[in-house]
């Protein structure tokens, strides 16, 4: 079965001022499908932006990134907006809810752009929530709710679609030890029980630990 | 809807922040009313003039009177359909605060050249009987609490000594631009007068107003009638009604025109206060807009969050400017001196223009936040520590 994310030969590069920053050198790595991946390596290394090409949030210089059989390097921009909505779900460092949305409504923001009926969405949420142990919160604020609550509903947000694969960058980098147990113990669940492909940077060893597959990178290689 | 939603809950975020910037397009909003109130006031007299009427005045100036004999001549002229007369008469009714036109006028054309001032026919027989009789307007009535067969006492300046009239008709305006604040009374009655006591001064007219059967001719009728008084002691000055009523505000014109310009910077004004607004949540919500475009939501969802707040902020702040504009109009006209404007009112049109200038300020101050949201880099975006 081929791997269900392979990248090839990928360069990235930015540009600051008038100088060009490598980070990337011609990166190649296969995921296999149902995978869960942690990526680590020191500040600058490159593994962020690794698993934001791999999310489809940014495009490499050369290369090719294929996932699940679609070339996202050569999607232009709205398709890969369209693709990442149905194949990616998101787990950030610093949770990214939106503070005017409630716990509900933040998990329901991806769902708007299916064609999913109110009552579909709603009870798809409610799972998704009930899922993360926050069956209870629904209502509740983000600023009602502490720093591993909040990124479990972030978790939530990044399933409920359902998707292809889920990236999550530095998911325990602002959690206390006790919170960031929680939380690695549900992407593992994510993983194990939902079958959900799991690619995530992290700088954290015991985090590392839950992964199936670490790689390291080291001056925008993997070695 | 859900996005309709975040529009206004993120118009809601910053409260104090949004309240100030509702108030100050409210403000603006109002100012902008009461303007262009004022400088619709001042052309009131313009919109009102009609195409067939013609103005023949003292060639030197409109203070000089023209010869009664003068409107005979004018009356044979192919063209004109009926030649009528005034006299500016001026004088204090209570105090010099009491500001309205006082004129002499002749019953007998008086209708066939203004057919604007709707007058009851029994009223207006009533008026042409008595010679020291007066027609008033509406406004004139309601002011001083006025009714049929009140005397109104008048010190006269320009005519001294004291005069008495009786209130016999009382007119409307037939359009809102009309004066309903005038005192009109027979002009044979201060003529009678002037042969009595200043018999220099009898037989003379302050203008005439030459009804014309096609406005399309008053240009070659003006010439013609012009022409009839060349080299004579009284030569004239023939224009149309928008002409001469164009010429009483041309010395403020200056005034005018920088009113209309202030009104227009006050648009302006609203722009960079909404601009300054969305600018800072645009910049604030950078990384939430990061996030959106992570999630796959279209440069269309982004365009509708933001210019949806900016609409919202200025809908609200235009709507709240209007409601205020019409007790702040009327809260003005009870501090300036009666009669200085006779036509006050808040124009259809200043409604419309304030209204609409609200909603695309509001569009145009979200163009630039939307052009930094799109062109924000997702994981520039992420980075972003606002």
């Amino acid at each position: 079965m081929p791997p269900i994310i392979q990248v090839e030969n990928v360069t990235k590069s930015y540009h600051r001022d008038s100088f060009e920053i490598p980070v990337l050198k011609n990166t190649s790595l296969d995921i296999q499908d149902g995978d869960f991946i942690a990526l680590m390596g020191p500040s600058g290394s490159g593994k962020t932006t690794l698993l934001n090409l791999i999310a489809g949030i940014d495009k490499p210089n050369k290369g090719r990134i294929v996932i699940g059989g679609t070339d996202i390097a050569s999607l232009s921009e709205s398709a890969l907006a369209k693709w990442r909505s149905n194949n990616v779900g998101f787990v950030f460092q610093f949770y990214n809810l939106l503070p005017v949305l409630n716990a509900f409504e933040n998990v329901e923001l991806p769902l708007l752009l299916t064609s999913l009926s109110r009552a579909e969405r709603k009870k798809r949420v409610e799972i998704a929530l009930q899922a993360v142990g926050l069956g209870d919160r629904i209502h509740h604020y983000p600023k009602q709710l502490s720093g591993g609550q909040e990124q479990r509903v972030a978790i939530a947000r990044a399933f409920v679609t359902d998707p292809v694969i889920i990236v999550a960058d530095e998911p325990t980098g602002d959690l206390d030890k006790q919170s960031a147990d929680e939380i690695l113990l549900l992407l593992e669940r994510l993983n194990q029980e939902f079958k959900k492909t799991i690619v995530m940077v992290t700088h954290d060893p015991r985090a590392a630990e839950k992964a199936h597959t670490v790689r390291h990178l080291e001056k925008g290689e993997l070695i | 809807m859900r996005v309709l939603k975040l529009v206004f809950k993120n118009s809601l975020r910053h409260k104090l922040r949004t309240s100030l910037t509702v108030l100050g397009i409210a403000i603006a909003v109002t100012a902008f009313g009461l303007l262009r109130t004022v400088v619709t006031a001042w052309n009131a007299g313009v919109e009102s003039s009609a195409a067939n009427r013609l103005i023949v005045r003292q060639a030197v100036s409109f203070i000089f009177p023209l010869p009664f004999s003068y409107r005979d001549r004018i009356a044979k002229l192919p063209g004109v359909e009926a030649v009528s007369y005034q006299n500016w008469f001026g004088g204090v009714y209570i105090d010099k605060n009491q500001f309205f036109a006082r004129m002499a006028i002749d019953p007998e054309t008086f209708e066939q050249v203004y057919p604007e001032y709707i007058v009851p026919p029994d009223q207006f027989a009533q008026f042409k009987k008595e010679r020291n009789s007066c027609m008033i307007g509406r406004d004139i009535a309601e002011r001083y609490h006025l009714k049929i067969g009140d005397i109104m006492p008048i010190e006269g300046d320009i005519y001294p000594g004291h005069w008495e009239f009786v209130v016999r008709a009382i007119y409307q305006p037939r359009d809102k631009t009309v004066d309903a604040s005038q005192m009109l009374f027979q002009w044979d009655y201060l003529n009678e007068r002037m042969e009595q006591e200043a018999p220099g001064r009898a037989n003379q007219v302050g203008w005439y107003i030459v009804k014309i059967a096609d406005p399309s001719k008053a240009a070659a009728i003006s010439e013609e009638i012009d022409a009839l008084f060349k080299n004579s002691d009284a030569e004239t000055k023939t224009e149309t009604e928008r002409a001469f009523q164009q010429g009483f505000i041309a010395a403020s014109g200056s005034i005018i025109s920088a009113m209309n310009f202030i009104s227009f910077v006050i648009i302006g004004i609203i722009m960079l206060v909404l601009g300054n607004t969305m600018i800072m949540s645009a910049r604030e919500r950078t990384r939430e807009y990061a996030v959106f475009k992570t999630l796959g939501f279209s440069a269309g969802h982004l365009i509708g969050l933001i210019a949806g707040e900016s609409f919202v902020i200025s809908f609200v702040g235009g709507a709240v400017g209007l409601a205020f504009t019409l007790p702040i109009v009327q809260m003005f006209q009870a501090f300036i001196p009666k009669g200085w404007f006779p036509v006050f009112n808040v124009e259809p049109i200043t409604i419309i223009l304030a209204g609409v200038s609200a909603l695309v300020v509001g569009l145009a101050a979200s163009l630039f936040p939307i052009q930094r949201a799109l062109s924000t880099k997702i994981v520039d975006g992420l980075r972003f520590i606002g």
